[in-house]
């Protein structure tokens, strides 16, 4: 297990290590200037302003420098926040981002889970078919027009009720009214691709040998459920939930900006239509070793719970059969 | 102030708006409350800098009117009032002012002479390269301290005591006054600014305030709220407690649901939005940005569009009275033919009643003649294709759609829209890279000459790279002039100019739509000095009229 765990860190590394050199010159290849500004500047205050971001120095030499920085952890001062280092902005604003995330991911493996599983216990029944089409609209409608829908239910609600207990837009720290619409949003897209991928997953299960096996020694409906299929067909589930978590997090630029909430996401996007070179490199390398973490998390949390993946071979063979 | 691609202006960046009052652990959204005096708004986006001396845009410039004061200001109607000089005296070159007494710093010291003289100074130190370092040109000596050839102490003002203020001016500069009202003209405090560091103005325990709010509050991002300053000079006479703005958001939708709401005070309006507040029974307000949008021309020789004749045949056939009035219909937006807006000043009135822009003659056949001259001159069976620059919103689509297809019906001229992010924009006219951009260009301080230099040869914001001896020397000529009618003819001049020379084309002027609060009094929306203004606010008790 350590070897594994040891290898997977040093393929992380190197993913990181490589996903940064190529940010690094893909956008510094992106045509336009950081430094233009809708004033045009005197070319000795361009100068100025290029040696305050090393961009006098030949291109090379700027990567050895990002990349000294970057191991000290250190991103530099934003092109377009000019007090704020890249560090405080992540560091202000991610936990925001993650909160958020982290609700709307508990709503959407719950929800994808209890309604995938509950579809294809019903499948093809009325359940299933209106759960179908849910799902249809979650996936295809984009984010940003739930999120206006959501926002207009809110002032209607609140006109009816008389009460601003909802509010239409904002954040406060650790208020969780002002995290409980903008997270089922942000959610929902997960949610329904979960729902999916655990309907299949589920109904693969229910026709295997194993289960039919359990249910022919005896066992009971609610133990063949919770034991034997629940465990086996929730696999793919936790699988994805690696990339789910990082594109929640990241995905979040929409909400974030409907909602007016404070969040990473913002930064992130912003960063590339502004061109702020360390916001870009900064966001992307943390965001980076984020997904890459949660991937590595995903498989050694999936090695726990299917010994199969522990990429053992000869245990493999004398194991092969299910848990 | 910005070369602003087309509607990518106030509509959104003015778009200030949001609010949220928090009581207590259930919060009562409210945009306006009499009984606390609070108001609350959103804005665009997060202030990119606070720092007086190096702030270029709009939302710092917001609220730096509100936590600090100049020499002058702008009063409830737009005229320049005292600010912390109670009287000055402007000759052809220099200029006096004396400073009042009772101006404090939100921490109790008094405002002298010496915080302007280290402002002024800092600000054009090169190694400050503050971008707004050109508005201070004026004073003597400032662009060679802002070129690195002279120290900055060699700068032409100097403090007599601590409360009178004297200023050599490198040459006649009539608009001067109005310049003090300028954020770079701000006071700066020097032994607070060297306290800080890197830090000065970076939070709001990071400032000083001279104005009639402090910053109470900046949560990076996410918040900002003002409080009345109550060592303020005027503090009697300045009606609200507390300005928040809980919401920063560029969604313009998002904002206009807080409005709906009742969360925030005001907000900026889309044409769709505008479509929504009229159908909801909004009052819908609106005012002039001072800016003027025109499509520019690539005058570089290596570029198609450096031919006079083709450049009249394309201005023959382009209205922008067609362009505002049925493609962008938003109330409020002037169609021109001149770079200088309607409020611009000339002797006695305003400059486009007095010097009328000159009439255009626009019809197909005299573009298409214009087209002709132009193929026989250069020799071509057809005319080139041209690139338009655009912005990526889809108002300037909108427009650059306009111009594509009025070119294509008109003149057979194939036109390709280039569609861009602002940055690569502003990065493409630099280098030159196209034949037509939609642009415009907000003015500085309240003057003729903050347009009329802007095609000048040596302006690095004549991104098309115009070149005109003619135009240059009427620049020249009311730059060096305090008489009004030389100054003016001179502008006439440039004004007719404009359109012989075909530099650009002028569209429209522009106006930005927005809804408020009925409580809500007083509130100043203006060109200059910082928009919009609470100082002379106040809120109306009962309910809405």
């Amino acid at each position: 297990m350590m070897r594994f765990i040891a290898g997977r860190i040093v393929y992380g590394v190197f993913t990181l290590w490589f996903l940064a050199t190529a940010t690094f010159f893909a956008m510094h290849a992106v045509p336009g200037d950081p430094l233009a500004s809708e004033k045009a500047v005197s070319p000795e205050i361009r100068r100025n302003l290029e040696v305050r971001y090393g961009l006098d120095k030949p291109l090379m030499t700027q990567y050895g420098i990002f990349l000294g920085n970057m191991i000290k952890g250190d991103f530099g001062i934003s092109y377009t926040q000019k007090n704020r280092s890249v560090n405080d902005i992540i560091r202000e604003h991610f936990p925001i981002s993650a909160q958020l995330g982290v609700l709307a991911l508990l709503w959407a493996t719950i929800g994808g889970i209890v309604f995938g599983a509950v579809t294809a216990y019903y499948r093809n029944r009325w359940p299933d078919y209106v759960s179908v089409v849910a799902v249809i609209i979650c996936i295809s409608v984009p984010g940003f027009v739930f999120a206006a829908l959501a926002q207009l239910a809110i002032i209607a609600l609140n006109e009816a009720v008389g009460s601003d207990w909802l509010p239409v837009a904002g954040w406060e720290t650790g208020s969780f009214r002002h995290m409980l619409v903008p997270s089922l949003v942000l959610g929902l897209g997960t949610l329904a691709y979960l729902t999916r991928l655990m309907r299949s997953s589920m109904l693969e299960i229910m026709e295997a040998d194993f289960v039919r096996t359990a249910h022919a020694k005896g066992l009971g409906t609610q133990r063949v459920f919770w034991q034997h299929q629940l465990r086996n067909a929730i696999l793919p589930v936790v699988t994805v939930l690696g990339p789910a978590i990082a594109g929640i997090t990241t995905g979040g630029f929409v909400v974030e900006q409907v909602f007016a909430i404070p969040g990473l996401g913002r930064y992130f996007v912003q960063a590339v239509q502004q061109l702020d070179y360390t916001v870009i490199m900064g966001t992307t390398v943390f965001y980076g070793a984020f997904l890459i973490f949660l991937v590595m998390m995903v498989d050694i949390l999936y090695g726990v719970i299917d010994p199969r993946i522990r990429l053992a071979p000869e245990r493999l063979r004398h194991q092969g059969g299910p848990i | 102030m910005r070369i602003i691609p087309a509607h990518m202006t106030r509509l959104s960046t003015i778009a200030l708006f949001v609010g949220w009052l928090l009581l207590a652990a259930f919060a009562h959204a409210q945009g306006v409350n009499a009984r606390t005096g609070t108001i609350t708004l959103g804005f665009s986006s997060e202030p990119p800098t606070l720092n007086s001396m190096e702030s270029t845009d709009q939302v710092s410039s917001m609220i730096l009117s509100h936590v600090k004061e100049g020499l002058l200001r702008y009063g409830p109607t737009g005229e320049l009032v005292p600010g912390v000089a109670v009287r000055w005296e402007l000759t052809d070159h220099s200029a006096r002012f004396w400073l009042r007494r009772d101006a404090r710093w939100s921490d109790g010291k008094p405002v002298t002479a010496h915080d302007f003289v280290f402002a002024w100074r800092t600000a054009l130190l090169p190694t400050t390269a503050s971008q707004y370092a050109f508005i201070l040109y004026p004073v003597k000596n400032a662009e060679a301290i802002n070129r690195g050839e002279l120290p900055a102490t060699a700068l032409g003002v100097k403090a007599v005591g601590d409360y009178e203020l004297h200023v050599e001016l490198e040459k006649p500069c009539p608009y001067f006054a109005s310049l003090t009202a300028f954020m770079t003209y701000y006071p700066v405090r020097e032994d607070f600014f060297r306290s800080r560091g890197e830090r000065y103005s970076a939070d709001a325990a990071d400032m000083i305030s001279n104005g009639p709010f402090v910053l109470d509050r900046w949560v990076h991002g996410a918040a900002l709220s003002m409080v009345k300053n109550p060592r303020y000079w005027d503090a009697k006479n300045v009606k609200l407690n507390r300005i928040d703005i809980p919401h920063m958001t560029s969604d313009p939708q998002a904002m206009f649901n807080l409005y709906r709401n009742g969360s925030i005070a005001m907000t900026g309006l889309t044409r769709e939005l505008l479509g929504k507040a009229v159908e909801l029974d909004y009052p819908i307000r609106s005012f002039s940005t001072g800016a003027v949008f025109f499509v520019e021309i690539n005058h570089r020789p290596e570029r198609v569009t450096s031919a006079l004749k083709l450049r009249q045949a394309i201005q023959a056939l382009i209205d922008p009275a067609v362009l505002v009035n049925r493609i962008m219909a938003i109330p409020g937006n002037r169609p021109t033919d001149t770079l200088f807006p309607s409020w611009v000043k000339g002797v006695e009135k305003p400059f486009i009643e007095e010097y009328p822009p000159p009439v255009i003659e626009r019809s197909l056949l005299r573009a298409r003649t214009l087209l002709q001259e132009y193929l026989d001159e250069s020799g071509l069976d057809a005319p080139p294709p041209l690139v338009l620059l655009t912005g990526d919103n889809p108002m300037a689509v909108q427009q650059a759609q306009y111009i594509q297809y009025v070119l294509g019906q008109g003149l057979g001229i194939e036109v390709r829209i280039d569609k861009q992010i602002f940055k690569q924009i502003l990065e493409k006219m630099r280098a030159g890279d196209f034949d037509l951009v939609t642009a415009g260009w907000g003015p500085d301080y309240n003057d003729a000459m903050t347009f009329a230099d802007l095609f000048a040869s040596w302006n690095e914001n004549n991104r098309g790279r115009y070149q005109g001896a003619e135009y240059d020397r009427l620049v020249r000529e009311a730059q060096g002039s305090n008489d009004p009618r030389v100054r003016m003819q001179a502008i006439a001049g440039i004004q007719q100019l404009i359109m012989d020379d075909v530099v650009i084309l002028p569209s429209y002027e522009n106006s930005a739509v927005y809804v408020q609060d009925p409580h809500l009094k007083g509130v100043v929306r203006s060109i200059f000095g910082g928009d919009p203004s609470f100082r002379y606010a106040w809120i109306e008790e009962g309910s809405a009229p």
